[in-house]
């Protein structure tokens, strides 16, 4: 057992090897499906693994695997460790489950690419799921920010995929760049909790975490988790640094899928589960995660409302959904928010998969004004899509109501009514684009005009061009098994967490809680584990039956009223985009203003470009470039230039000159800090 | 034998004794050797880096001086020279194909790469400010003449030119800060002068002469603002010259700083921690965004060297055993990736294209999948992404200044480490996502895939398990300034 951890990230990127070495020479066939069974084999062990696991009793549920000690100077050090405890497995499930089935859709999906293309596409599906699990696996910050970083890296080869458009290289750009800014603040937090606490592990951090009071002012606890916070902010795209998420669609649809459902932009969340101890103590940085969650899921949804794009609908949506875990992560409710995760994880990879169905039918076509009456052609994508818009909408029943019921319940049992209204309206938001998606795209008659855009809308999939709208396709096998089994787990994955005020045991919350408030065996019992932010006082082992007595008809009340809000806002879509399609028109001629500040995304993009982007970019061409480098030193490239061309006076004359201008600075240099010393 | 001298000095001094024999046979065998038969020097060349690395090696447990206290033959030592054989070695890997198609005479070359090694070997020994003075004049007079080594090339004498000229400015710097510290001192040799100089830290003079110092070695690590002449040197000189200069000469230079700082000067600790604490961040600040706007990859890695220096610098400023050992795990993995890269780049020199233009890259993944592979591991380590050898170097040399409480200089290396990620990350986009501009194909001589091999692995192997190097940097670093006579005179 305990060496059989290394194994879960190794079989993927032995497939990333095997594919970029060896790619080029393999068939489809075969690097298709070595990257498919690399991570089948991964699912297996991880399964296997959590199988073991689960065995144990509760409080020992945690599993160590060392590699080898990685970093040794005296007394500080820091090992390879992967580590499994509930926590990381239901993730390792969720990343090697899901991401098995977008493989194996994407072994169809990119049939179309050479093999050269293909197997470089399979070889970054598998590294990117390599650094995934390593980021979950991670006992320690350092191994946690190895995966970090790579999902990072591979996110920015996968959405750039198709470089030769130059709107994905950019959008690749973009996801790196700002990534990196929340890596910057992640750093700076790793580094600030080494010298607090003489170690990076995760568990450890917590235990000195719970021999800790929580700090009421802002303190170095705050500051700590704000930075990790601000790095969560741009792995899992959250106010302000969102702003990469949506342009992520210029990847190939799994790849969305991929980076949207199950990896990537969950490990901002994940890593606030982690870190649950530590965060618990900061009460500042608790709220500031609760209220930016909160205005994420607020804002993304209302752009949603308005966008045509299907896939950036989605990725809006995927903003949104996030908004919602942070905001659990912010009152407490750890493991609600895993939760919302793990549920997420299906209906999300289920819907985009969904749309990369639609898009590939369509021949490329994103536009959902050009889609329309497609649930007679793609019957199958059609009850799934739906399946997965019921479900992220919230009707009771499937997986999205439980989970996000018990972020909403807990929200307001804690006090935060206006978070939940604000949450509660999201949630209407939520069920309404995703059935305007719905209606629009499947309902009503496709537009005569559609068929002459189609192939100019996407550009990765031309073939047989002469196809009419009455012979589309629906998903071919490899395509159709995955959407079904996503279409099964997303109705049946929330019964895992079946709140008890529905008779249920919410067996996933008692699953977690070891992970967010680890014990040490030797640790005192009266160190008020699970205890200081206020809100999460009545958390922990204790907490259900105090919901039973207490709480349980006010949540059935709150659960009431969510499924109506659900309902609400798949009836309004209804007849906005369903019944009177003129009506939604007429609102946005109504409201221009708003319709297109809305269709503009807040103009964030232009807001960023004006204010940081470009200054910086002046900065560098204008001050250091024109002044320092192209006015100094650039003067001698130039003279050599002109040199080449034969005219030797010209250097000469720039030559000597720049040698002199070196010099006196160098002397200058010397001068300056003499004379510091001097007047010091 | 002249007095003082001993038989043991000839053991002690083996590493140098065989460079130096070995850096006259290549000068004489070159005239024998035909023009067909010129590539035989490069491996005869290799030769003679390995056989100095044996006693190098042989003598690492050694804490001891050597020529009446003129040199030490400890661990700190040992590491510098392990090191400049290395970066030497690489440099003659790369060099021969380059050389063909520049169609120059190998012959003294080798020799001047030898005795620039030998200059190195006596900075990172010498404990005697002439010794040490005499080492940095071997090695950057070796290096004048690299640089111009492409005697049609108008550009590499240019190069040369302004080395020369501001190398001799910045010297002349140096050598007076030096007289004053001999003349405060009364001594030459840095552990005596330590013990001399330990009671009048307030004199002005003293300040001076520290200043003074800092800003002649300031220049040869290429620290802000000594660092102009970098770029245009860096780009004119010949590809594997710029390489063995940006890594052996910065190397060497930071060891004779470490030896100049904490074996003769530590009294004035607080005066060159705050001087250097500005170095480094402007260093850092200013190549960094200087590097981004760069269209000559050369050029952009020169900017992103004098960035580098800086984050080395952090080490000197904290001045704790963990700062030393993190700038010697960073100078040896800095040799492996800057050495790579230049090594990439030195490969794409043919005949009628110089390729060190970033559109000389485009594509590159699709001609030369490995060399790309190659080339997009350094620019990762370079930029310090995990889990390559770079992220580690830079992880320990943040972690050190934290330690010694300097959170600040932390930080401002972790956002300026952010930065250049961007224009690192641009040379992998035009290899991997750009189309390739002509289909002409590079073949790697076997020299340069052993080179590039050999870097690659270690800067992936380094990254995965990093323990080994930073015990022997860590036991290395400690030998700084412990030989004997100083224990005894404290």
């Amino acid at each position: 057992m305990t060496t059989v951890l290394r194994l879960i990230p190794l079989f993927p990127f032995v497939g990333f090897l095997v594919n970029v070495f060896l790619g080029r020479r393999l068939s489809k066939r075969v690097s298709g499906g070595i990257a498919c069974l690399a991570m089948l084999a991964s699912f297996l062990v991880g399964a296997i693994s959590t199988w073991t696991l689960v065995q144990r009793p509760s409080d020992a549920r945690v599993v160590d695997d060392t590699v080898f000690l990685w970093i040794a100077s005296g007394d500080f050090q820091i090992p390879l460790t992967f580590r499994l405890d509930p926590l990381a497995a239901l993730m390792v499930l969720v990343v090697t489950g899901v991401g098995f089935l977008i493989h194996l859709y994407s072994v169809s999906y990119m049939h179309e690419e050479t093999d050269g293309e293909y197997a470089r596409y399979f070889s970054y599906l598998n590294l990117f799921a390599s650094f995934m699990l390593v980021l979950v696996l991670g006992a320690n910050f350092l191994v946690m920010f190895v995966g970090w970083e790579g999902v990072g890296l591979c996110s920015y080869l996968l959405i750039g995929f198709w470089f030769k458009k130059r709107s994905a290289a950019d959008a690749g750009k973009k996801a790196f760049v700002v990534n990196r800014i929340g890596d910057f603040a992640f750093i700076v937090g790793m580094l600030l909790a080494f010298r607090e606490f003489g170690t990076l592990d995760f568990r450890e951090i917590a235990f000195e975490a719970a021999r800790l009071s929580p700090e009421v002012t802002f303190g170095l606890i705050s500051l700590m988790t704000l930075l990790f916070f601000i790095g969560a902010t741009g792995k899992s795209a959250q106010i302000p640094l969102y702003v990469w998420l949506p342009d992520a669609m210029e990847g190939p649809t799994p790849v969305s899928a991929l980076i949207h459902a199950a990896t990537m932009v969950t490990a901002g969340v994940y890593m606030i589960g982690r870190n649950a101890a530590l965060f618990s103590l900061a009460p500042i940085t608790m709220d500031v995660v609760a209220v930016i969650g909160t205005a994420t899921a607020l804002m993304a949804g209302t752009i949603g409302l308005v966008q045509n794009d299907i896939k950036r609908v989605l990725a809006y949506s995927t903003v949104s959904q996030l908004g919602y875990m942070f905001l659990a992560m912010g009152v407490g409710a750890f493991a609600g928010g895993i939760f919302h995760l793990y549920t997420h994880a299906f209906f999300k990879a289920l819907l985009f998969l969904g749309s990369g169905a639609v898009i590939h039918a369509l021949h490329g076509e994103q536009d959902i004004r050009n889609m329309g009456g497609l649930r007679r052609d793609l019957p199958i994508t059609y009850w799934t899509f739906v399946i997965g818009a019921l479900a992220i909408a919230g009707v009771p029943g499937l997986s999205g109501f439980f989970s996000k019921d018990e972020i909403l319940y807990r929200t307001f049992a804690g006090g935060h009514t206006l978070l939940w209204t604000v949450g509660a309206i999201t949630s209407l938001l939520t069920a309404t684009y995703m059935f305007r998606l719905v209606f629009l795209t499947f309902h009503g008659e496709r537009p005569e005009s559609a068929g002459s855009t189609a192939h100019h809308g996407g550009s990765d999939h031309g073939h047989g061009g002469g196809h009419g709208p009455a012979h589309l396709h629906d998903a071919p096998p490899t395509m159709a098994v995955p959407l079904v089994l996503l279409a099964i787990g997303s109705v049946v994955a929330g019964y895992v967490g079946v709140p008890h005020a529905l008779g249920g045991a919410n067996r996933i919350e008692g699953f977690l809680e070891p992970s967010f408030h680890p014990v040490a065996v030797h640790a005192p019992a009266e160190a008020g584990v699970g205890g200081g932010h206020g809100e999460t006082a009545a958390h922990g082992e204790e907490s259900p039956d105090a919901d039973a007595h207490g709480g349980a008809s006010v949540e059935l009340t709150l659960m009431g009223v969510s499924s109506l809000i659900a309902l609400t806002g798949i009836g309004l879509a209804s007849v906005f985009f369903l019944r009177r399609r003129e009506l939604a028109q007429a609102t946005a001629a109504r409201l221009p203003a708003v319709y297109r500040t809305l269709l503009n995304k807040y103009y964030v993009d232009e807001v960023y470009d004006a204010t940081v982007v470009h200054p910086i970019q002046r900065t560098s061409e204008r001050v250091l470039w024109k002044t320092v480098d192209a006015g100094m030193i650039d003067g001698i490239v130039n003279g050599a230039g002109a040199f080449v061309r034969g005219s030797a006076a010209l250097l000469r004359l720039s030559q000597t000159g720049s040698v002199r201008v070196y010099a006196a600075s160098i002397f200058i240099g010397v001068l300056l800090v003499v004379g510091y010393y001097l007047v010091r | 034998m002249p007095t003082g001298y001993s038989a043991n000095d000839l053991v002690l001094l083996l590493p140098e004794i065989v460079l130096t024999t070995g850096l006259l046979v290549v000068l004489v065998a070159d005239l024998f050797t035909g023009r067909s038969r010129q590539h035989w020097l490069g491996w005869l060349t290799i030769g003679v880096l390995v056989a100095t690395a044996v006693p190098i090696v042989a003598l690492s447990g050694h804490a001891t001086t050597a020529a009446r206290g003129l040199l030490a033959v400890d661990g700190f030592g040992a590491f510098f020279k392990l090191l400049f054989v290395l970066a030497a070695a690489i440099t003659v890997l790369i060099s021969r194909q380059y050389l063909e198609v520049e169609q120059a005479r190998p012959g003294e070359y080798y020799f001047l790469v030898l005795c620039a090694t030998l200059g190195m070997m006596v900075m990172a020994a010498g404990i005697d400010l002439i010794t040490l003075f005499i080492g940095l004049e071997t090695m950057a007079v070796s290096f004048y003449v690299l640089t111009g080594f492409l005697r049609p090339n108008r550009r590499s004498n240019e190069a040369a030119i302004k080395y020369f000229v501001l190398g001799a400015f910045s010297l002349g710097i140096l050598l007076y800060g030096m007289s004053l510290v001999y003349g405060l001192s009364g001594t030459t040799r840095l552990r005596e002068v330590a013990v001399a100089l330990a009671t009048q830290s307030d004199s002005l003079a003293l300040k001076l002469a520290v200043v003074l110092v800092a800003a002649g070695m300031a220049f040869k690590i290429a620290a802000v603002p000594f660092h102009m002449w970098a770029p245009d040197v860096y780009e004119g000189a010949p590809t594997p010259i710029t390489a063995f200069l940006s890594v052996g000469s910065k190397a060497a230079s930071f060891a004779m700083l470490l030896r100049l700082l904490l074996e003769g000067l530590p009294a004035m600790a607080p005066e060159w921690r705050g001087l250097f604490y500005v170095l480094a961040v402007l260093s850092m600040t200013v190549g960094n965004i200087a590097a981004i706007t760069q269209g000559n990859v050369k050029r952009m890695l020169a900017y992103s060297s004098i960035a580098h220096a800086g984050y080395i610098l952090i080490g000197i400023v904290t001045a704790t055993p963990r700062g030393v050992t993190a700038m010697l795990v960073y100078l040896m993995i800095y040799a492996f990736m800057q050495m790579g890269a230049f090594g990439v780049l030195a490969l794409l020199r043919r005949r009628d294209v110089v390729g060190d233009e970033l559109k000389d890259l485009s594509g590159l993944f699709f001609r030369r999948p490995l060399a790309a592979f190659a080339m997009l591991v350094f620019m990762l380590s370079l930029g310090g992404i995990p889990p390559t050898a770079g992220f580690m170097g830079k992880f320990w040399l943040f972690s050190a200044a934290i330690e010694a409480g300097y959170v600040w200089l932390a930080v401002i290396g972790v956002l300026n480490s952010a930065i250049s990620l961007y224009y690192y990350v641009r040379v992998v986009v035009f290899m991997w996502m750009r189309e390739e501009l002509e289909s002409a194909s590079v073949h790697p001589s076997p020299g340069v895939a052993v080179a590039l091999t050999v870097a690659v692995a270690a800067t992936i192997i380094i990254g995965v398990y990093p323990a080994p190097l930073f015990e022997l940097a860590e036991a290395s670093a400690k030998t700084l300034g412990m030989a004997p006579r100083v224990l005894s005179l404290r």
